[in-house]
C-alpha cells in the first residue's frame, strides 16, 4: 500500500477520478471474484436437478400458492417514514460539518426544521404508525 | 520505474495491488471468522468446537470452502432466474466496495475520498437491496417474509445509525474517515458520546441481522430467511457477504468512536506496535462483542424490536444530537 499514491497524470485530466478510481477497482475485482466463485461451483459440481427439487421450499409440502401476494401494509409505511428520516439526516450531514462557519442563524434553522419535524413525528406516534401489535 | 508507476497502466497495477493487498486479509479474516465464531460459541457453551481439521480446526474454513463450492447450484423453477443469481453477487460486492475508503492507518486509505463516511453509510444502506431481490426473486414464502422484515428492520435501524454518524462529524467538521481518527488523538470519542456509542453498536447488530436481532433469519420460524432457497456458491456469497459486513461495521465502529489506528496511550510501549495492528485488535474486539451477545441473548420478538428502533433509539439519538451541537456551539468547541 504505502503513503498516499501519486496519480499526478489523473489528478492533471480530472481530480474527481483520481480519488474514486480505487473504487471502481474495487468493484471490478469484487465483481470477478463473485463470478468466478459462482462460475467455478457451476463447473465443478454435478448438476442433477428433477422437479421436486426445483419446487420452492415450504415443509415438505407442495407449494400452497403464488408468493407473490397480498402483504402487510405496515412494511410499506415503515417504508415511507425511514424516506422521510433519511432525507432529514441527509440534509443533517453538511449542516454538521459547516456548522462552525454558519453561525447562530444556521444553528436555530436547523433547529426550526428539527422542529417541524418532531411534531410530524409525535403525530405518528399518537396516530399509532409506530406499533406493531 | 518511476516513469512507469506514472503511466495510466502502472496507476492501475498499482491500484489493483493495493485493492488486493486489502480484500485479501479481509476474505481471509472472513473466513477465520466463521470458525472464530463457532470456537467461541463453544467455548462459552462449555464445548470445544471444531477441532479435527487441521491443528485447532484451523483447515475448517478452507474445508467448508471446498464442500460449498463442489454443492449443486440450485434454481428454483418458480424463480427469476437472473435476478436470484444476481442477489447474492450483489451483497457480496457491496460487502467488497466499501472497505475502499477504510483508513487502516494513516494514509493508507486506498481511495481517500472527502466525504469517506457519506459514501459508506450510502453503500450499507444498498445492502437492502441484496436482501429484498433475494426474498423477491426465490418466489418462496419464507424467503419473502425474510426478506420484508430484513428491509424493514435495517430501514429503521438506519436512521439512529445516520443521527449517531451525525453527531460524530459535529465534534469532527470532517466527513474524511481519516481526519475522523486524527480527531481522536487524545480522547476517543466512545468517552464523551458514550450513549451514541451503545445506540451505534446496537444497530450494527440490527444492520448485520445479527442475533438478538436475527429475526430475518430467525431458524425457528421462518427456516433460514431470506436465503433459503439458496444452495451452494450463492449461499456462500451470502454467508460471506453478512461476515464481511460485521467486520466493517466492526471497523466502522472502531473508525468513529474507539480511535481507529491510535494507541490507548501515546506512550513507549504502546506506540512500538504499528498502527494497524491497533487497529486490527481493536476489530477483533468489536467482533468478539457480537459473538458474545449471539451467545448471552435470547432472540427479540419483531414488535419489540421495532419499538426499541423507533421509539427509543430515535427519539433520543435526534436529542442527543441537538445536546451535541448546541453544547459545541455554546462552547465554542466546534471545530472550525
Amino acid at each position: 500500500m504505502g503513503q498516499r499514491l501519486n496519480r499526478d497524470w489523473m489528478t492533471m485530466t480530472e481530480p474527481m477520478l483520481a480519488e474514486y478510481f480505487p473504487i471502481l477497482v474495487f468493484l471490478g475485482i469484487a465483481g470477478a471474484i463473485a463470478l468466478a466463485m459462482v462460475g467455478g461451483s457451476l463447473l465443478l459440481a454435478r448438476q442433477k436437478p428433477y422437479p421436486e427439487k426445483l419446487s420452492a421450499y415450504e415443509c415438505g409440502f407442495e407449494p400452497f400458492d403464488d408468493t407473490r401476494r397480498r402483504f402487510d401494509v405496515r412494511f410499506y409505511l415503515v417504508a415511507i417514514l425511514f424516506i422521510i428520516f433519511d432525507l432529514e439526516v441527509a440534509f443533517l450531514f453538511p449542516w454538521a460539518v459547516a456548522l462552525g462557519q454558519i453561525g447562530w442563524f444556521g444553528f436555530l434553522s436547523m433547529m426550526g426544521f428539527l422542529t417541524v419535524l418532531t411534531f410530524g413525528f409525535v403525530y405518528e406516534w399518537r396516530k399509532g404508525a409506530l406499533d406493531w401489535e | 520505474m518511476d516513469g512507469f508507476l506514472s503511466t495510466p497502466v502502472g496507476i492501475l497495477a498499482i491500484t489493483v495491488a493495493q485493492t488486493l493487498a486489502l480484500l485479501v486479509p479481509v476474505l481471509i479474516a472472513v473466513a477465520y471468522l466463521t470458525l472464530a465464531e463457532r470456537k467461541v460459541l463453544a467455548a462459552m457453551q462449555m464445548r470445544k468446537g471444531p477441532n479435527v481439521v487441521g491443528p485447532f480446526g484451523l483447515l475448517q474454513p478452507f474445508a467448508d470452502a471446498g464442500k460449498m463450492l463442489m454443492k449443486e447450484t440450485i434454481i428454483p423453477s418458480g424463480s427469476s432466474r437472473l435476478l436470484f443469481i444476481m442477489a447474492p453477487m450483489l451483497t457480496f460486492l457491496l460487502a467488497m466496495i466499501a472497505w475502499a475508503v477504510i483508513p487502516v492507518q494513516d494514509g493508507w486509505a486506498i481511495a481517500d475520498i472527502n466525504v469517506g463516511i457519506l459514501y459508506l453509510f450510502a453503500i450499507s444502506s444498498l445492502g437492502v437491496y441484496g436482501i429484498i431481490i433475494a426474498g423477491w426473486a426465490s418466489n418462496s414464502k419464507y424467503a419473502f417474509l425474510g426478506a420484508l422484515r430484513s428491509a424493514a428492520q435495517m430501514v429503521s435501524y438506519e436512521v439512529s445509525m445516520g443521527f449517531v454518524i451525525v453527531t460524530v462529524i459535529l465534534c469532527v467538521g470532517s466527513q474524511n474517515l481519516s481526519d475522523i481518527v486524527r480527531a481522536q488523538e487524545n480522547v476517543w470519542f466512545f468517552i464523551p458520546l458514550f450513549p451514541m456509542f451503545i445506540i451505534f453498536f446496537v444497530s450494527t447488530l440490527a444492520e448485520t441481522n445479527r442475533a438478538p436481532f436475527d429475526l430475518p433469519e430467525g431458524e425457528s420460524e421462518l427456516v433460514a430467511g431470506f436465503f433459503v432457497e439458496y444452495s451452494s456458491m450463492s449461499f456462500a456469497l451470502f454467508f460471506l457477504g453478512e461476515y464481511a459486513n460485521m467486520i466493517l461495521m466492526s471497523a466502522l465502529t472502531t473508525i468513529l468512536f474507539l480511535g481507529g489506528w491510535h494507541p490507548p496511550i501515546h506512550a513507549e510501549p504502546f506506540t512500538w506496535i504499528p498502527g494497524f495492528v491497533w487497529f486490527a485488535l481493536k476489530i477483533c474486539l468489536c467482533l468478539f462483542v457480537f459473538i458474545w451477545v449471539r451467545a448471552t441473548f435470547p432472540r427479540y420478538r419483531y414488535d419489540q424490536l421495532m419499538r426499541l428502533g423507533w421509539k427509543v433509539f430515535l427519539p433520543f439519538s435526534l436529542l442527543w444530537l441537538v445536546i451535541t451541537a448546541a453544547v459545541l456551539k455554546l462552547t465554542g468547541w466546534l471545530p472550525a
